[in-house]
């Protein structure tokens, strides 16, 4: 039999109460969606129109679904983590036991970073950053959905281990030793290297898609320095992909061949180096909050310029900003471990850096505030997310700098003050942003604005919850409180962590709000339907086509002359264009090619983790042939003529006069 | 399709596949970094000196620079539109491929045989990994050589086929760069040179 099924077996299958209703309650909602989906006889549907489109925006919106669902279970991780730390006394006695606990909070980072914030990042720049730029499609339409594919396949192997074997317990970032043979030698940390291992070469291949899309695809006329600074973010954050992406790659291969062949590179044996697998995995992990957070930085430029209707303060400030991010962010990933004992003149160097690198972030956090200044601005609810991020995210910075500071970072290191100063850049950064991104970009996808007032009361409470629940950790962790403990023996700090759990209570609250928000504004959404494809009177381009914004994006490609070519654009007449300038246009015809690659990964994860050989061996055998098949394929796309595209834009016109 | 169309897709493939190759150097960055690192891990095992062979060695580097000659001239030869030659001269990177991941393997085998295989210490994990990459890399390049080839047979040269041979010609030489360090780095500095 272990010719066949590797080391899988009954045993692994989950006994406590919490995992059993996951590993029972996912695989039955699955099926409740597939009947769903039966019954309405939306198979095709689903599979035509989603599954195997090649069309960005499609794709985008994929990602950003599967990455809402994603945030749904990160924060009942850190729902659970914290309900814990509140009722544990000092024995030991709680909701969970050690491992278990261990497990939710590699769980909750895990899914956070590369599943959410990593989802909801791919997921816009797929919706809004082809049409921001004046472009029909991305540079290599099918690349970008064997990406989609390989993300949704690591997500899936990331919860299968719910469901047999459980995940990994080392932290999201799985130290060795303790993530070598020695210490965990079950199937744990296989899940998280090899959900990380898929997703992550999905994200590489998506890094380098982006950036030949921004460098080739542009419209006639827009010249670097004239693109939205939302497409400038969003170069910076793919030359970041593309040279850091490759370093998680290689570090988790180079774990797994310890865990696997028996290799000794990151042992505490035989001249193994456990910290040179925390260098290189901060390597990346530096640049990856980077990342995460400079296409963020992005959308609250477009939000910001858009809802003050006025031209971005200091757009080349901006720009060199970020290019200033991109070269530091690979100066500073020692911060991590300053305690590592490097050495005075190494810490000095690393702190010194991680100090300087404030300084563009600060810029831009000026710009924004000076555009503001004698604006007209319109408090819609992606402008109150976006306030919301000014002062979290300044907050975060400022203790960031503070934890810049080797000799103060001894004290606070791997502390719960650590882990507010991250979540506070994170959320606040990061989250807010994608969440006003959402909301302002959902009706060029849909045709449709989400619900207002529920938009902001899901921020104020997202705003309220923070604060709520991170307070108190900054103030335990100044008092000692070391990070990912499950259990405290100074009974004085429980009332703080009880106050933290009701911070995430009011975040999941927020949370609820914007599950309802989604409710209600498809159900009204004949009442928000936006005819103009401008609702909210923007800069850019993409808010030059109707919505939802057509597949072909632009029936003619624009001509750019200026920064926010739009918004001069709509002050002048608009001329509708004569047959004669319509001409054919070619696009990707679908493709099922990727998601069964992503299958076949799914599936080789899922045998390497249990050991399968012979099924890993199948597995890359038929990846390797449909690649094949697929890249000796000559004829993938269709073309749209002239005269239809004619016929299709002539919506545009007649909607455009019915408003006025 | 234009010719516009298709000369701009062509520049796109490549600038991406140029792209590709700068990421595949940080992972090979990673791995040399990982190996001088690890280089003096012997943990009481053979030592770098002890284990290289330089004859073998120098065979498969000769090998693999008259590859990345023969692959060029190919490349040459199929913009001449001069089929009979550019097929030869792929033929010949073809062995000459194999030639030197057979010599690498013999190498592997040798190694493990005399019972210095990657367990033993943490210099020989860090130096399977790196040059087995390098080999498996070759791999791929051999297998995407054989695939062009039965492609090419069935179809014949066309402008997609020609792009794609480009794409190879261009891996292949990256590989040949990538061994080019490889061989100062671990074998040269290993025996001391």
């Amino acid at each position: 039999m272990e010719w066949l099924i590797g080391r899988l077996s009954l045993e692994y299958l989950p006994t406590d109460p919490a995992t059993i209703g996951a590993a029972i309650g996912m695989p039955l909602g699955a099926l409740v969606v597939a009947g769903l989906l039966t019954y309405y006889k939306k198979w095709t549907w689903l599979w035509k129109n989603w599954l195997t489109s090649l069309d960005a925006k499609k794709i985008g919106v994929m990602y950003i679904v599967v990455a809402l669902l994603m945030l749904i279970r990160g924060v009942a991780d850190a729902f659970m983590v914290r309900s814990h730390t509140a009722m544990v006394g000092v024995d030991g006695e709680g909701l969970f036991d050690a491992d278990m606990f261990q497990q939710v909070f590699t769980a909750h980072g895990t899914i956070m970073i590369f599943f959410v914030a990593m989802g909801l990042m791919f997921g816009l720049i797929n919706v809004v950053l082809p049409l921001m730029i004046g472009a029909r499609d991305v540079a290599f339409p099918w690349l970008n959905s064997v990406s989609f594919w390989l993300f949704f396949a690591g997500m899936i192997l990331n919860n299968i281990a719910l469901v047999i074997g459980g995940f990994s317990s080392a932290g999201w970032l799985g130290y060795p030793p303790l993530t070598g043979l020695e210490y965990s030698p079950g199937p744990g940390v296989d899940y998280w290297i090899w959900s990380l291992q898929i997703a992550g070469v999905g994200s590489l291949l998506s890094g380098i898609n982006f950036f030949v899309t921004i460098i080739k695809k542009r419209a006639p006329g827009m010249t670097l320095m004239k693109m939205p600074i939302f497409s400038w973010s969003v170069l910076v954050t793919t030359v970041l992909i593309i040279i850091s992406f490759p370093l998680l790659t290689a570090t988790l291969a180079l774990l797994s061949l310890d865990r696997l062949m028996d290799m000794n590179i990151f042992t505490s044996y035989l001249g193994g180096n456990p910290m040179l697998y925390v260098n290189l995995i901060w390597a990346w992990g530096h640049p990856e909050v980077y990342i995460l957070v400079l296409p963020a930085f992005g959308i609250y430029s477009e939000i910001v310029a858009t809802f003050a209707r006025k031209k971005l303060f200091g757009y080349a400030t901006m720009v060199a900003a970020l290019v200033a991010i991109m070269f530091l962010s690979f100066l500073v990933w020692l911060h991590h471990f300053f305690t590592m004992g490097a050495g005075a003149n190494v810490n000095a160097f690393f702190g010194i850096m991680t100090m300087v690198i404030a300084i563009p972030t600060g810029v831009k956090i000026f710009n924004w505030l000076f555009t503001m200044y004698r604006g007209q601005i319109r408090f819609t609810s992606p402008f109150i997310w976006f306030l919301c991020f000014v002062f979290t995210f300044t907050i975060g910075g400022v203790t960031g700098v503070m934890m810049a500071v080797p000799a103060l970072d001894y004290q606070v290191h791997n502390t719960l003050f650590l882990v507010a100063h991250f979540h506070n850049t994170i959320i606040g950064g990061v989250v807010f942003g994608f969440m006003a991104g959402i909301t302002y970009w959902f009706p060029k996808i849909f045709g449709f604005r989400l619900n207002e007032r529920l938009g902001k009361y899901a921020a104020y409470l997202w705003q309220l919850g923070f604060i709520v629940a991170f307070a108190p950790l900054y103030t335990l962790g100044l008092m000692g409180a070391v990070r990912r403990l499950d259990t405290y023996d100074d009974p004085t700090w429980t009332p703080l962590f009880i106050v933290s759990g009701i911070g995430v209570m009011i975040i999941g609250a927020g949370i609820a709000l914007q599950v309802l928000q989604f409710v209600v504004s498809i159900w009204q959404r004949k009442q928000n339907l936006d005819t103009t494809g401008d609702p909210w009177d923007g800069r850019t381009l993409e808010w030059s086509v109707p919505s939802p914004a057509p597949e072909y994006n632009f029936a003619i490609t624009p001509t750019v002359s200026r920064r926010d070519e739009w918004w001069y654009a709509k002050q002048e007449t608009i001329r509708r264009p004569h047959k004669s300038e319509y001409v054919d246009i070619h696009l990707p015809q679908n493709n099922s090619m990727g998601l069964y690659i992503g299958l076949a990964s799914l599936v080789a994860g899922f045998a390497i983790v249990w050991h399968m050989w012979w099924l890993v061996i199948l597995c890359v055998v038929a990846i390797i042939a449909m690649v094949i098949m697929r890249t000796m394929d000559d004829n993938t796309e269709f073309t749209i003529t002239g005269e239809e595209l004619f016929e299709l834009d002539s919506k545009r016109f007649t909607a455009g006069k019915a408003k006025a | 399709m234009s010719a516009h169309v298709m000369g701009e897709r062509e520049s796109t493939a490549r600038f991406g596949f140029w792209l590709y190759l700068l990421s595949d150097v940080m992972i090979f960055g990673a791995l040399f970094a990982t190996f001088m690192i690890l280089r003096g891990g012997t943990a009481g095992g053979p030592t770098d000196a002890d284990i290289i062979e330089p004859f073998p060695v120098l065979l498969q580097t000769l090998a693999l620079l008259a590859s990345s000659f023969t692959v060029a001239v190919a490349v040459l030869a199929a913009r001449a539109g001069k089929l009979q030659t550019m097929k030869l001269y792929l033929w010949a990177t073809f062995l000459l491929g194999a030639t030197f991941l057979g010599l690498e393997l013999a190498e592997f085998i040798n190694l493990v045989g005399e019972g210095h295989s990657w367990r033993e210490s943490a210099f020989l994990s860090s130096f399977f990994a790196l040059v087995g990459t390098h080999g498996l890399h070759i791999t791929i390049g051999l297998l995407w050589l054989v695939v062009w080839l039965a492609y090419y047979q069935k179809r014949g040269m066309n402008d997609g086929m020609q792009r794609r041979l480009g794409l190879f010609a261009l891996f292949w030489h990256f590989l040949d760069i990538i061994w080019i360090w490889l061989f100062t780095i671990v074998y040269m500095f290993g025996v001391g040179v």
